[in-house]
């Protein structure tokens, strides 16, 4: 395992801090809650759209090693855009792995492209941690399958012009009995509810119906019955992602953090003159630094073909916990400009929390682990 | 059409400077480099020349083993093949030395027109590509806003003082030096960044090309690089407030230009 970059993951780290610079600062300045199309449009000009997936359907073909150090960066520099392809980047995973041929060369391009924009929409409003309990309903009638129920907290919901959406197929089996579907906008019956606001993000989730949805029969993605199985695969390589932009943000706040502690003055010196302030900011950097490695191993052992679903657990629970750790001490270390929206810490504060909470909450991180640990007494 | 563009890696516009134990330069540790801004618009207008007109866009660039990653950048955004000058006898703070090592390198290339940047963003002594010009003797334009290749030669527009142009013709070969601002650069897109792994980087030495240890004499030296010395002046403005508020909106327009 290498810890520098190669020139390759150099140069892609440049080229996020070139666009960022030149059109996602000017942009994101008089930006309000809406999606930021034409950023989205824009990585995938830049090929940023689907660093990951294969070349043949117009992806980058990179190892997620470069497409996590992307996501790191985009976070680092202050915006959203590593959560959108984050998210994005669900769907066309299971399209990748999943999907047959047609579905592949139908939506995989255009994603690649950032012409469709893609969500994933598994929770609802009662089952959250426990994704198995879904109760929206896809029954096949002739050549259509009819969804029926409701989904939340859909990241790009209403936005997105494909959802890769998990329904019931048959009752009663619980998880086996989850299969997985493509739906796009504009698809009669698919209807988009409230926003939810969560704190700290800039563009908010949403509410998804599905009212009598009458999809193709073409749109199940992978068997009848695999979609919770397909689900738990693409959130294994996303934990990847959360880790990578909990990372950015850490980073982040550490940076203004450790400027701001040299800069500010209380009784004659600088701040970052007290011990007291640098023991934190000694533990800021320890932590961001060891989740930065595990979160590269889970990447490594990924692009290697390893078993990477514990540690990509490990990876995210520490990442994002350390992002929660070091913006709670930037806050600190700001004092009461630090709780200021004029300032940039809090921000930082308030998107963190979210970390912990998406793609699996901590809890079940630690759930996912444990099993991995005890599995071998289990034959 | 055959481009060469000459590049200077320089440390980038945010760096957070000090100055060197020798109070000769920079102190170099700890720096982030990048592609000095002109240089950065004269590829730019090679490759958009390329898109035009056909040929090759060769980069040419001296200076230690990071200068690749500049090198790189420019083979990512769409350069053909690149020359790196990495023999240490050629790192020179004298813009003579380093245009004695391009055109020594650059004899046996064929190309149409030498683009450099107007100036450097470290040194600016804007001299490399007029010396390089003299050296390989080339007809040579500056501060260039436009080229337009003609049937026998190229037409280009020249920035003048105070908001005036110059149109020139030159035969080719020609050497031009690029103003900032010139054109809208691009990106280096994720493709081009992996198109870059396959091009040629050529390495050359001072004895590749006959350079010795006289021609890296400079003709001139630093003798000392410092931070502006702080002056301090307080001014009191006097008069009515509404007078002195204007007299103070006039100096902040035309003196401190802070709008
Ligand atoms: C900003 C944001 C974006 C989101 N985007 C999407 C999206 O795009 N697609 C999507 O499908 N979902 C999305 N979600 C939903 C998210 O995945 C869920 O919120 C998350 O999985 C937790 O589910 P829940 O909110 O229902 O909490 P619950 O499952 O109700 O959990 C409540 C609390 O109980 C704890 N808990 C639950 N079970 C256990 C257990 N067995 N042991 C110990 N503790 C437990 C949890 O850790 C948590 O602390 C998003 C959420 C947010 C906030």
């Amino acid at each position: 395992m290498d810890y520098t970059l190669t020139e390759e993951q150099e140069q892609l780290r440049r080229l996020v801090e070139d666009f960022v610079a030149r059109e996602v600062k000017p942009y994101e300045e008089t930006a309000g809650e809406d999606f930021p199309w034409p950023l989205f449009r824009k990585l995938g000009e830049l090929g940023l759209a689907s660093i990951p997936f294969p070349t043949e359907y117009g992806g980058g073909g990179l190892d997620y090693t470069s497409y996590s150090i992307v996501l790191e960066e985009l976070s680092r520099l202050g915006t959203h855009l590593g959560s959108v392809l984050a998210v994005h980047g669900l769907p066309q995973l299971i399209l990748n792995q999943f999907g047959d041929e047609s579905q592949k060369r139908k939506y995989l391009p255009a994603m690649a492209r950032a012409e469709l924009l893609g969500a994933f929409a598994l929770t609802e409003p009662q089952a959250g941690s426990d994704a198995a309990a879904i109760k929206t309903r896809a029954e096949l009638r002739g050549d259509k399958y009819i969804l029926r129920g409701q989904k939340i907290w859909i990241t790009h919901g209403g936005d997105a012009d494909v959802y890769l959406v998990m329904a019931v197929t048959e009752k009663g089996k619980g998880s086996k009995g989850i299969s997985s579907f493509i739906i796009e906008k504009g698809t009669p019956g698919l209807a988009f509810g409230k926003r939810e606001r969560p704190m700290g993000l800039a563009h908010h989730t949403r509410e998804v119906f599905f009212e009598d949805c009458e999809a193709p029969r073409s749109c199940l993605v992978g068997r009848e019955g695999d979609g919770f199985k397909v689900a738990m695969t693409a959130l294994d390589s996303g934990r990847i992602t959360v880790a990578s932009t909990s990372l950015g943000l850490a980073q982040s706040a550490f940076d203004y953090a450790l400027s701001y502690a040299n800069e500010r003055q209380a009784f004659g010196k600088s701040i970052g003159e007290f011990q007291g302030i640098q023991f934190m900011l000694a533990d800021m950097a320890a932590a961001i630094e060891a989740a930065r490695c595990v979160t590269r191993k889970a990447a490594f052992l990924r692009d290697n073909g390893l078993p990477f679903n514990a540690i990509a657990s490990m990876a995210k629970l520490l990442a994002t916990d350390a992002a929660m750790k070091v913006t709670t001490d930037a806050v600190q270390i700001y004092g009461g400009y630090g709780t200021s929206e004029d300032y940039p810490v809090q921000a930082l504060f308030r998107q963190a929390k979210i970390g912990q909470i998406v793609e699996g909450t901590n809890q079940i991180q630690r759930m996912i682990i444990a099993r991995e640990l005890l599995k071998k007494f289990k034959q | 059409m055959n481009i060469v563009v000459c590049l200077k890696q320089v440390p980038k516009k945010d760096s957070i400077l000090r100055i060197g134990a020798d109070q000769k330069w920079i102190d170099e540790r700890d720096l982030s480099y990048e592609m000095s801004e002109a240089d950065a618009y004269a590829l730019e207008e090679a490759l958009r020349q390329k898109e035009k007109h056909g040929g090759e866009v060769i980069v040419i660039s001296s200076g230690p083993e990071r200068v690749r990653q500049s090198i790189k950048e420019a083979l990512a955004k769409g350069a053909d093949r690149a020359i790196h000058l990495t023999d240490p006898l050629f790192n020179s703070g004298d813009p003579a030395v380093i245009a004695r090592a391009l055109a020594g390198a650059l004899k046996n290339e064929k190309f149409d027109l030498i683009f450099t940047g107007l100036q450097s963003d470290d040194y600016g002594f804007a001299q490399v590509g007029l010396i390089l010009a003299e050296m390989l003797g080339l007809p040579s334009a500056t501060i260039v806003m436009e080229v337009q290749p003609e049937d026998s030669g190229v037409r280009v527009k020249r920035e003048l003082e105070s908001g005036w142009f110059q149109w020139v013709k030159l035969p080719m070969p020609a050497l031009l030096t690029i103003q900032s601002g010139i054109n809208q650069l691009r990106y280096a897109t994720l493709k081009g960044i992996m198109a870059a792994k396959k091009k040629e980087i050529k390495e050359v030495k001072a004895a590749d090309i006959g350079f010795t240890e006289s021609d890296a004499i400079s003709a001139q030296s630093i003798q000392r690089a410092y931070f502006p010395e702080k002056t301090k002046r307080t001014e009191i403005i006097e008069g009515k407030p509404a007078e002195a508020a204007a007299k103070l909106m006039e100096k902040l327009r035309f003196d401190a230009r802070v709008f």
